[in-house]
């Protein structure tokens, strides 16, 4: 199989359509059955009583929310190193999804301190680090929109991005290196889940219904971005039908 | 049923981050959808009348 067949719009406009369709109704299906093992089959927690359900969306939006970026900087560099269009518009179209996993994370976060800590926020480590995340996502966004022509805000756009990265493995290590105020990972590569088998399978299948759902929405977005751009090309006539 | 929603006293924070995500995934999803839609439709526009200058070195106008 030839990779570089789906390296330009034309052909991966309809594929990107096929591929979002499916994984928004993976994402249906697996949200539907996560929030059942969430709700229904994972017992309370002997110390945090029912707040620590907030896990099964806390844990898998901070995780899309650093794999997201790492993915941004991976279409990022790409776009930089071969200056194809496609990959930049995968980071444009990724920029907005990573930004609200970050919030959300960071939401999630604060309402699930405040009972457990006592606190909505903190200037703790892996906090901080995660809002810098937040704010290199929306500087990628503005960056973007700061610059009229779209192929000089791909290569800004990515210098950003790539240079943000940075930021990942410090909030990945964060609750390692600094002992502030965030727990260390429950569960990890290395070692076994120091967490009850049904919590562990919930959060499980509420990260696969993140993943499906990030692929959908930024595929659907990075379609709009191909047509956008793309306006006027003959695929783009083909693609809407008016050929 | 009533117990379910009061969350053993934790109602206001479980519910508070579960409703944000599902507004997200509601918001998120609609304006994707919308935007592709009206990209879709401006490159019709933009097939029908094939003299027009080439758009395709235009901004985009949102990033929703």
């Amino acid at each position: 199989m030839n990779f570089f067949h789906y390296a330009s719009p034309a052909t991966f406009y309809p594929l990107a359509g096929r591929i979002a369709r499916a994984c928004a109704i993976a994402a249906a299906v697996l949200t539907a059955g996560g929030l059942y093992l969430a709700f229904v089959v994972a017992p309370s927690d002997a110390t945090q009583g029912e707040a620590y359900r907030i896990i099964f969306i806390h844990v898998p939006t901070a995780w899309m929310a650093m794999f997201l970026y790492l993915v941004m900087a991976f279409w990022s560099a790409l776009a930089l190193g071969f200056n194809t269009r496609l990959s930049a518009m995968m980071a444009q179209a990724l920029a907005p999804t990573g930004a609200l996993m970050a919030f959300l994370a960071l939401w999630t976060g604060a309402f699930w301190g405040r009972p457990t800590w006592g606190t909505y926020w903190a200037w703790d480590a892996r906090m901080t680090s995660t809002l810098i995340l937040l704010f290199l996502y929306l500087g990628v966004i503005a960056l973007r929109h700061a610059i009229v022509d779209p192929r000089r805000a791909d290569r800004a756009c990515a210098v950003l991005a790539l240079v943000g990265a940075v930021n990942v493995p410090i909030i990945y290590f964060s609750v390692r290196w600094w002992n502030t105020l965030h727990q260390g990972s429950t569960v990890s590569l290395t070692a076994a889940p120091k967490m009850a088998a049904t919590m562990l399978a919930g959060m499980l299948v509420m990260t696969l219904a993140a993943w499906c759902y990030a692929i959908a929405v930024s595929l659907t977005r990075a379609r709009g971005i191909m047509l956008e751009r793309e306006s006027g090309a003959a695929w783009t006539r083909l693609a809407v039908g008016t050929a | 049923m009533t117990d379910f929603f009061a969350m053993g006293g934790y109602a206001w924070y479980v519910w508070m981050s579960y409703g944000a995500v599902a507004l997200v995934i509601l918001v998120e999803s609609l304006a994707v959808r919308a935007r592709l839609r009206r990209a879709a439709d401006a490159a019709r526009t933009a097939a029908a009348a094939p003299s027009a200058p080439a758009a395709r070195f235009q901004p985009a106008t949102g990033d929703s």
